[in-house]
């Protein structure tokens, strides 16, 4: 029993980023039409947020310090983060320790920026274009903003932790009531976790509740006729692909400290995302966000030894390599409209 | 000639004439100027032109025709690079066993693929094949490991088998004749190689080229472009549509394991990373550049994107600082600087852009540049509509 707990767990930090990401792009898939391709390269540039924040606030005056000395007996360089010298020592530690949380702010107003200059840069020319053109151009961009990045930021992955007090684990079995170590879980997870529900949970209740969600949602079902009641549709679809953005780059954020990032991890998730798409059944955002925790922790439990050795025995080894891909391929052949997919919605 | 019109004979004996005087073409410049850099008559370089080429063909055949967008089919490609290098290991240096089995394998990988991909259409279908080709590559990676050495590569050792072997030579031969062996000539500062793996992959270059165009003038072929017109329309009028798709899929599945047999017979090797999506968006984008649907586009996209590959990762910093150094210092700095973004390692970037902006400005590639400008020189008012010249089945 506190296996199976564990491994949902396991499965429910990559279940919501798959979540997170797919959601982004149902949402834009639904109200623009267009297919995102570059979608995981937003989740990098989100990532590279957090990097640029810690970068910037570790940003140092060098002073050389008389009194210490190095073990070759020369005065000692010493770095003084400027943030230290501003609020003071103490102050100045925590806020590079809790830089990760801290990006969110930052990330915040520049995926809405980013969001915003490639829709009506880019994705606004491509609405009457074939899909081919639009996977092809979004690819396009993905390339290019996947190699700026490494450009300025080097191939290597980039550590950036946890702060400190968010990084160690968390007996999560005792609050159900298992014996104590028996469910032991890194705390990061669960706050990763937490983060993305209240993040799902804004963007329904934005488009639920909100004036501005319910003509969104109108859009999604019928742009002409929302179109001809007068309301400029476009305006509010471009704030959407700014949200889906926005949802993308905070997924990405609060990952780096799960997988250092590198400018491939777009990439990475990307395909996966797609198939979570497309599972889920295309434009529908419950099906998007469903799938994304259903497939994360169905991966986590084909990577337990147990399932891993009774599929080896028929004859399927390293069954969590190809689950996900497994899992899309059956329910595309069983139900082509994904699990939560309108009946004859994109079903061709 | 051989069942074609007179325009396509003509078109099918230019290409004869340019890919077998390739070694002269590609080299115009004298071997010690400072333009031999642009010189790309060397071996290994226009053996790639020739097997990216078929990779294309291949590739144009499905998409070109019947408008499905594959992001996979560098899965194919990696399967015939595989089977090749199987060959080798197993019966001998000989590339015909490999190229035929390589063939068959990507073929019947293939007839897998597409028969599940193929229930969809649309961005369905790209996204099924990317998510095959993906499967693939992490299957290489990690379960194949005994078929496909994981990430070191399939490489041939000495302790492998090789039954058939004998006294034959140690390299990739066709009956006796070496891959590797090159002719070279010298004609006054002028030097050019005529190497036989080469000639060998124009030979079947121009077949599968020979092919594509019987292909694309036979009844099949106007079936395929009917269900890029409107699949809908043809599903109504009974027609059941899907074998003729999974027939191009193979054919082009079939090209993508010649192409991929033919590149671990011009160097005894085969890695996971061929199968990667990347591979699949270069063939996608060889293929756009130089314009879907058309015959010669493919070929002609598949040589631009080698050659610049190669000629702007060969350029660095103090290459640039010869060519700008009449400038002023400042200019000269500042240029350089820029320039820098996109050669070198950066030449991905610019692979990017150039994807961009064909994509936005020139959707039929280079092919609808070049009709675009003899249109206007010569006045024809009655151009065609190229618009949505390649919009995938099922819109």
């Amino acid at each position: 029993m506190d296996a199976i707990l564990l491994q949902i767990l396991n499965g429910l930090d990559k279940g919501s980023a798959y979540a997170l990401i797919a959601l982004g792009l149902t949402l834009i898939f639904g109200t623009l039409g267009v297919v995102n391709f570059a979608h995981g390269a937003l989740f990098m540039i989100g990532a590279f947020c957090a990097v640029t924040l810690q970068k910037i606030l570790t940003i140092s005056s060098v002073s050389i310090d008389p009194e210490k000395k190095d073990f070759l007996g020369n005065p000692m360089e010493v770095k003084t983060p400027y943030v230290e010298s501003l609020f003071g020592e103490a102050t100045g530690q925590l806020i590079i320790n809790w830089s990760v949380p801290l990006a969110i702010l930052f990330a915040i107003p520049v995926m809405l920026a980013v969001g915003y200059i490639m829709e009506r840069g880019l994705i606004k020319h491509f609405y009457k274009r074939p899909h081919a053109d639009q996977i092809l151009v979004t690819f396009g961009l993905a390339i290019v903003i996947q190699e700026i990045v490494k450009h300025y930021y080097g191939a290597n992955p980039i550590p950036t932790p946890a702060p400190d007090a968010l990084r160690g684990s968390f007996d999560f079995g005792v609050l159900l009531g298992f014996d104590p170590n028996a469910v032991i879980y890194p705390l990061w997870r669960l706050v990763y976790f937490a983060f993305s529900a209240l993040v799902i949970g804004a963007v329904f209740a934005f488009l639920q509740f909100t004036t501005f969600g319910m003509v969104v949602r109108a859009g999604m079902a019928d742009r002409e006729t929302v179109g001809l009641l007068g309301i400029n549709i476009d305006r509010r679809f471009t704030l959407t692909f700014g949200i889906a953005a926005a949802v993308a780059g905070l997924a990405g954020v609060m990952y780096t400290p799960i997988n250092s990032p590198n400018y491939h991890m777009g990439m990475d998730f990307l395909v996966l995302s797609f198939v979570v798409v497309v599972v889920g059944g295309m434009g529908s955002l419950p099906g998007a966000v469903l799938a994304g925790f259903l497939l994360g922790i169905l991966e986590s439990f084909a990577a337990m030894n147990e399932v891993k050795s009774f599929f080896e025995a028929i004859y399927l080894p390293s069954i969590d390599q190809i689950i996900i891909y497994l899992v899309a391929i059956i329910v595309l052949l069983t139900r082509p409209r994904g699990l939560m997919g309108r009946r004859g919605v994109m079903e061709e | 000639m051989l069942g074609l019109n007179k325009k396509d004979t003509g078109l099918f004996i230019f290409v004869i004439c340019v890919t077998a005087l390739a070694p002269f073409i590609m080299n115009p410049f004298p071997a010690d100027s400072a333009m031999a850099q642009f010189n790309a008559g060397y071996p290994d370089l226009m053996q790639r032109f020739v097997i990216f080429g078929i990779f294309a063909i291949g590739f144009n055949i499905l998409f070109g025709l019947t408008g499905y967008l594959s992001f996979g089919h560098a899965a194919f490609l990696g399967a015939g690079s595989y089977a090749a290098v199987w060959m080798f290991k197993l019966l001998s240096y000989n590339i015909v066993p490999a190229i035929i089995l390589s063939v068959i394998v990507a073929g019947l990988f293939s007839v897998i693929i597409g028969f599940i991909s193929l229930r969809r259409s649309g961005i369905y279908f790209s996204i099924l094949t990317l998510a095959f080709a993906q499967m693939s590559f992490a299957m290489a990676y990690s379960v194949l490991t005994p078929l496909t050495n994981g990430e070191t590569g399939l490489q041939v050792y000495n302790d492998d088998p090789q039954w058939l072997k004998g006294n034959g030579p140690d390299a990739t031969h066709f009956f006796g004749l070496e891959m590797r062996s090159t002719f070279d000539l010298d004609i006054g500062a002028w030097s050019f190689s005529f190497n036989v793996g080469y000639y060998f992959c124009a030979v079947l270059m121009l077949v599968a080229f020979y092919l594509s165009m019987r292909i694309f003038r036979s009844p099949f072929g106007l079936m395929l472009r009917a269900i890029k017109t409107n699949q809908t329309r043809l599903n109504y009028t009974g027609l059941n549509s899907r074998p003729y798709t999974l027939a191009a899929f193979v054919i082009s599945g079939m090209y993508a394991g010649l192409a991929g047999g033919l590149m671990a017979s011009m160097d005894p090797l085969a890695g996971a990373e061929r199968m990667q999506w990347t591979a699949s968006g270069e063939v996608v984008l060889m293929t756009i550049l130089g314009g879907a649907g058309t015959l010669l586009g493919p070929l002609l996209g598949a040589g631009f994107i080698k050659y610049f590959e190669n000629i702007f990762s060969k350029i660095n910093e103090s290459v640039l600082h010869g060519w700008f150094g009449f400038l002023p210092d400042g200019i000269e700095n500042g240029l350089i600087w820029v320039i820098e973004h996109f050669v070198g390692s950066g030449w991905h970037l610019t692979l990017g852009l150039l994807f961009m902006l064909i994509v936005i400005f020139l959707p039929g590639g280079l092919m609808e540049g070049a009709t675009r400008i003899r249109d206007r020189f010569s006045g024809d008012k009655n151009k065609k509509d190229t618009e949505g010249k390649y919009a995938p089945a099922g819109e």
